[in-house]
């Protein structure tokens, strides 16, 4: 009996003492100083864990809403990284977190760091310079707008196209031809868009004023809706509201190149004398400005897409180039609000040339400072 | 011998391809056929597509899941902005189409702003800052940068006439913008003729081949 409980014991022995050897000579864990926390200014969809790395090697995320608790595996980590952001988290739940690692004597846990939970934040401070860049603008609007409003004359240098479009208007009426205004192909929450309709506004007071045949072919139904409203209004203040047709303003389809097909059928068909081409366009605007010229049209473009711009340069008479568009439904209207935002505008720019001349400058003496300010997270 | 289906697909697709590509010549009743009915098409898939992707997930099911316990009312605010879009067509209340646009403009005026602002403007500030007193190859190439940047800003500087100093650095950046576009167009039209090849490969190899049995 005696002999069977020593043989017993030393199997025993022999199984537990790598055990016992790993408890007492293990190496140490590729981790250190596990911290679990809300990941700040998020809107609390995540956890974020930090940990110092001792070594690389892959580990399981594991995570449990008890400290003592089942923990299950949320991502896989590498230790190197020294960081990881649990985005699997619901807003408010406390979550307890570990790393595991595979060693040749099976998984073993860091100890459990926590308790964590996401919640939402109201700043995002890795953005603090997207928010006085934003207050800056907005206050240089104002106080220009401001200015303009008291009835200081603000300067805004001719833009060529611009003044090309009473010729245009000029040279329909004299055809007795129709003039085309397509506002490109984007909804109303593109601000080229909304740019075109301004002057849209223009181009129709003066069909208005001519008494010319004016038609807006739509591809989006909001730009549609709001381009209608737009010659409507144009009509009313030219004092020909009777003049104004509904079918001035038509809606075609949504498809990108069947409304070019569309489009450009119009063009041959009807013979328009001018084409305005002003607002975002994509790869349909070579088709309708090539189209255009081939029937004999004078057109006037005007995008800020810049991949689009060299097919209006090529084929067009004249071209709004980017900001110019922007720039022109105030050239157009003087409207003193519009004159104050070019003229704020100018100003956020010199600061802008200011602030990468002052970079540039003290990057050449080894001072980061600017380039750091104007790190966007 | 492919399946009638696929066969009648693929005469459908060449012959229609065919009718828009005869437009080249001149507008014929054949295009026009075509240009309807991709027209035509076109929108009523949109109209579908909207209904199912759009208004079904966004507003539909979560409004009917709100009137069993969800209490999502807040949808009820851009439903009623929908409808009063449809309120131009009534005289009396038009104007009320005009609150839902002015609501939808602001909107995208007021988170574009942002976006760009945080998006575009800053990034594309930092990266202008760059190193030019390096020496070699890529100092050079800092300064064509920065100098194409601050020209082309001068050149959309609308205070100021463009002439003198302004007039000569205005005109260094629209050189800068023109090769720009040169690149551009170059890039783009390579890309168009790809689609161009792409459609007579389909012609060539899905309908004229297959009709010889090759």
């Amino acid at each position: 009996m005696r002999r069977i409980c020593l043989s017993m014991l030393a199997i025993m022995v022999i199984l537990v003492a790598p055990h016992l050897a790993y408890a007492q000579d293990s190496a140490p864990l590729p981790v250190a100083g596990l911290e679990a926390f809300d990941t700040p200014s998020d809107d609390g969809s995540s956890v974020t864990l930090r940990w110092e790395a001792e070594g690389n090697v892959p580990a399981d995320v594991m995570r449990s809403t008890s400290r003592s608790g089942e923990y299950e595996v949320v991502g896989e980590a590498e230790t190197a990284d020294g960081i990881y952001r649990d985005v699997t988290v619901e807003l408010g739940v406390e979550y307890f977190y570990a790393l595991a690692f595979m060693t040749g004597d099976g998984t073993v846990m860091t100890e459990a760091a926590g308790p964590a939970a996401a919640k939402s934040n109201w700043f995002r401070h890795g953005r603090k310079n997207t928010l006085v860049a934003t207050f800056v603008m907005f206050a240089l609007v104002v106080i220009y707008v401001t200015i303009a409003r008291r009835g200081k004359e603000l300067y805004v240098r001719k833009i060529a196209g611009l003044n090309a479009i009473d010729e245009a208007v000029g040279r329909a009426t004299e055809m007795g031809k129709k003039i085309f205004y397509i506002p490109g192909i984007m909804s109303l929450s593109e601000i080229q868009t909304i740019a075109s309709l301004s002057i849209l506004k223009y181009v129709a007071k003066m069909t208005a004023i001519y008494g010319t045949s004016i038609e807006v072919p739509n591809k989006d139904p909001l730009v549609f809706s709001a381009a209608r409203e737009t010659v409507k209004q144009a009509y009313m203040e030219a004092g020909k509201p009777d003049q104004f047709k509904e079918e001035m303003v038509t809606y075609l389809t949504y498809d990108q190149f069947a409304y070019a097909a569309s489009v450009t059928a119009k063009m041959v068909r009807e013979k328009p004398a001018t084409n305005f081409m002003i607002g975002s366009f994509f790869a349909e605007s070579l088709i309708l400005a090539e189209t255009g010229q081939a029937a004999g049209a004078i057109q006037i473009a005007g995008t800020a897409d810049v991949t689009q711009l060299p097919f209006f340069v090529t084929t067009c008479d004249y071209t709004l180039l980017g900001e110019e568009l922007y720039a022109a439904s105030a050239y157009l209207s003087r409207e003193p609000v519009l004159l104050g935002s070019i003229k704020a505008q100018d100003v956020a720019k010199a600061i802008l040339m200011i602030t990468m001349a002052t970079g540039i400058v003290f990057l050449a003496f080894k001072t980061d400072i600017i380039v750091r300010l104007l790190e966007t997270r | 011998m492919q399946p009638l289906g696929l066969s009648i697909g693929v005469w459908v697709n060449a012959l229609l391809t065919l009718c828009i590509l005869s437009f080249l010549y001149k507008d014929n009743p054949f295009f026009r056929f075509a240009e309807s009915l991709f027209a035509g098409m076109s929108l009523g898939y949109y109209i579908g597509i909207v209904t199912v992707q759009t208004l079904q997930p966004n507003l539909i099911r979560p409004l009917g899941e709100t009137f069993f316990g969800n209490h999502n009312y807040l949808l009820l605010i851009p439903m009623a902005l929908g409808i009063m879009l449809y309120f131009r067509y009534i005289p009396r209340i038009s104007w009320l189409s005009r609150i839902a646009l002015a609501v939808y403009i602001g909107y995208y005026v007021g988170v574009l702003m942002m976006q760009k602002i945080h998006g575009q403007v800053i990034p594309q500030t930092r990266d202008t800052i760059m190193p030019v007193t390096t020496g070699g190859i890529d100092a050079l190439w800092n300064l064509v940068v920065i100098i194409g940047v601050f020209s082309v800003l001068v050149y959309f500087y609308f205070s100021v006439e463009h002439k003198g100093v302004v007039g000569k650095v205005s005109r260094v950046g629209i050189w800068f913008l023109m090769i720009s576009f040169g690149a551009s167009f170059g890039y783009t039209i390579m890309a168009r003729i790809s689609l161009l090849m792409g459609r007579f490969s389909f012609l060539v190899n899905n309908w004229i081949r297959p009709m010889f049995g090759s």
